[in-house]
């Protein structure tokens, strides 16, 4: 396996860990190595990544999915297609002969058009969010999941970014927080994951649980330390009873809080860090090789 | 009164913010809504009184013996579930979305449907009033239901102790389980941190909170790590005629609290941060 071709996700169980510090200075890295690398912003619900890098959008899509429309004069009020309906999108009053679609409950399933006989329901479209790629520099790529505000789920603006991706690329994806269908349909893809945590005890509560669906789902991984000094021994006691590798520690530092809440990326202000995001990318290589 | 703690990006502290909120003084029901990483059991350790199963969802299950694999439940999958591999169909259950549609175009009756039972709800006491939360299993769906259903014991066990308070502790972002722990409540407190990736998340969370109407105000955390990306979102919440309740300073001691399984305000009531957050309740 050469350097291109194989995906990385970098996640977090618990929300703020650093997820995208590691994203965004990883891929600066790559990029600045020339070598052809794609970035994914997978945490559609809240985007960060293309704020760190100026580009041009080279592409940018709507993600749909089809909701029913239900003609009432074509109605008969049978109720096939709400009780074909999982997630309670379609409300039903037979006595009353009312029917009514609530299309936020909607999943775009298809059931509904499957269950009604007489042709009363057609689809419409309804954005649920883009797609937005950027041009970073001529090997570098970032595409973006961004999901409308007020959908109620991340997962097929993340699903339709991720498709996306060059088979070619070295693809980082920042994966959303948590362990739920979110993050599981973006470390799916992986080839390996970057569990990102601090040293408190919520982020050894959050890391188990993590690493627990990771074992379940046979990934290999590695974790990073952020804000290594503040907090206790926990994490650290874990990683060597459970001998998981230890890939970076970050260590709490005001200046480097002060660089990323500009902004701006810690591999450009602080050149040192150059060396060793370098070094994480060689870690995970032979963590892959392994 | 219930008052939810969300703040759209993860880790600015908004767990401590509601920790410190329910061992201010008076008796409160705390709701852990964070389903996906509920964490705040770590600092009270409740004693359990009752712990329920939540269904999830569901999930398509093939019986390759029955399947004749004719691939029309994949024609009709939408979640790219289904897949032919060598002539053989097969279930993706990461994928399934568990809406049953194969199992109704399944011409042999190949498929069943099975349920998704490793989701808890736990209640019981701890020191400073009731307290319940929410385990969504790894990979499971429906967050926003089982917050729900924890916003729900919440309501009974406040109306059952006789407890005015609840303590919305909710999960980061802005989806399904956001919406859920926001709706019908009578304040949000939206913690947030002066970083750039900070400002934008505020900005996404408040839109959805002025969606739906609700009371609204700004705690900034560790708003002295860079004064100038404070001041801009002062100006924004200004903007948006929005009250920045409170400015916490950045105090180690936040942690050490967590640490110890304690709130700051139980830890070092003197803090600035204590101060700062007593003074952010008292004017909701």
């Amino acid at each position: 396996m050469d350097k291109s071709g194989y995906n990385i996700a970098i996640a977090s169980g618990k929300g703020g860990t650093g997820k995208t510090f590691v994203s965004t200075n990883l891929f600066n890295v790559l990029k600045q190595d020339s070598l052809p690398v794609t970035l994914i912003d997978c945490d559609a619900e809240e985007p960060n990544d293309r704020e760190f890098f100026p580009g041009e959008l080279t592409n940018c899509f709507d993600v749909t999915q089809e909701v029913p429309v239900i003609d009432a004069s074509a109605c008969t009020y049978c109720g096939k297609c709400a009780e074909y309906c999982h997630y309670n999108a379609i409300f039903f009053l037979q006595e009353a002969r009312m029917i009514q679609v609530v299309e936020d409950l909607c999943h775009g399933c298809g059931a509904c058009f499957v269950a009604c006989e007489y042709g009363a329901i057609t689809a419409k479209e309804s954005v649920l969010g883009s797609v937005n790629t950027y041009q970073i520099d001529n090997n570098a790529t970032l595409t973006e999941a961004r999901m409308k505000v007020g959908v109620h789920s991340p997962v097929p603006v993340i699903k339709a970014a991720i498709k996306q991706a060059k088979p070619t690329d070295l693809v980082l994806m920042d994966a959303p927080p948590g362990t739920s269908c979110p993050f599981i349909q973006t470390v799916n893809l992986a080839d390996y994951v970057v569990l990102v945590t601090e040293p408190t005890p919520f982020g050894l509560s959050d890391l188990k649980q993590s690493v627990e669906t990771l074992k379940t789902m046979g990934k290999s991984y590695g974790v990073i330390i952020n804000r290594a000094g503040l907090g206790d021994e926990g994490v650290y006691n874990y990683l060597e009873k459970e001998k998981i590798t230890l890939l970076m520690s970050i260590p709490f530092d005001r200046k480097i809080a002060s660089v990323y809440s500009n902004g701006k990326l810690l591999t450009n202000e602080l050149p040192e860090w150059k060396a060793k995001f370098r070094e994480l990318l060689s870690l995970i290589t032979a963590q892959l090789w392994k | 009164m219930e008052i939810a703690v969300i703040s759209g990006k993860g880790g600015t502290g908004k767990s401590a913010v509601s920790a410190a909120f329910a061992t201010l003084n008076e008796r409160v029901v705390l709701a852990d809504c964070d389903v996906d990483a509920a964490n705040l059991y770590l600092i009270f350790s409740p004693l359990i009184q009752e712990e329920k199963v939540f269904i999830s969802g569901q999930k398509a299950v093939m019986d390759k013996d029955i399947c004749s694999n004719c691939g029309i439940c994949m024609d009709y999958c939408r979640f790219d579930a289904i897949t032919e591999i060598n002539g053989e169909i097969l279930i993706d259950e990461t994928s399934c979305d568990g809406c049953q549609l194969c199992v109704r175009v399944c011409p042999v009756e190949a498929i069943t449907m099975i349920k998704e039972d490793k989701s808890r709800l736990y209640a019981g006491d701890f020191r400073n009033g009731k307290m319940v939360y929410g385990r969504l299993s790894p990979g499971e769906e429906n967050s926003g239901r089982l917050v729900d259903v924890v916003r729900d014991k919440a309501k009974k066990m406040a109306k059952a102790s006789d407890i005015d308070t609840t303590i919305i502790d909710g999960p980061p972002g802005i989806g399904c389980p956001v919406i859920s722990s926001v709706t019908g409540v009578d304040r949000v407190v939206v913690v947030t941190e002066p970083t750039l990736s900070g400002l934008h998340d505020l900005k996404r969370t408040l839109e959805v909170t002025s969606n739906f109407s609700i009371k609204t105000q700004v705690l900034v955390n560790k708003y002295d790590l860079n004064e100038k990306m404070t001041d801009n979102i002062e100006a924004y919440c200004g903007e948006k005629g929005i009250a920045v309740t409170g400015k916490i300073p950045f105090d180690p001691r936040v942690v050490e609290a967590m640490v110890h399984c304690k709130s700051i305000v139980e830890y070092a009531p003197d803090s600035e941060v204590a101060q700062v957050i007593s003074k952010a309740f008292k004017l909701i």
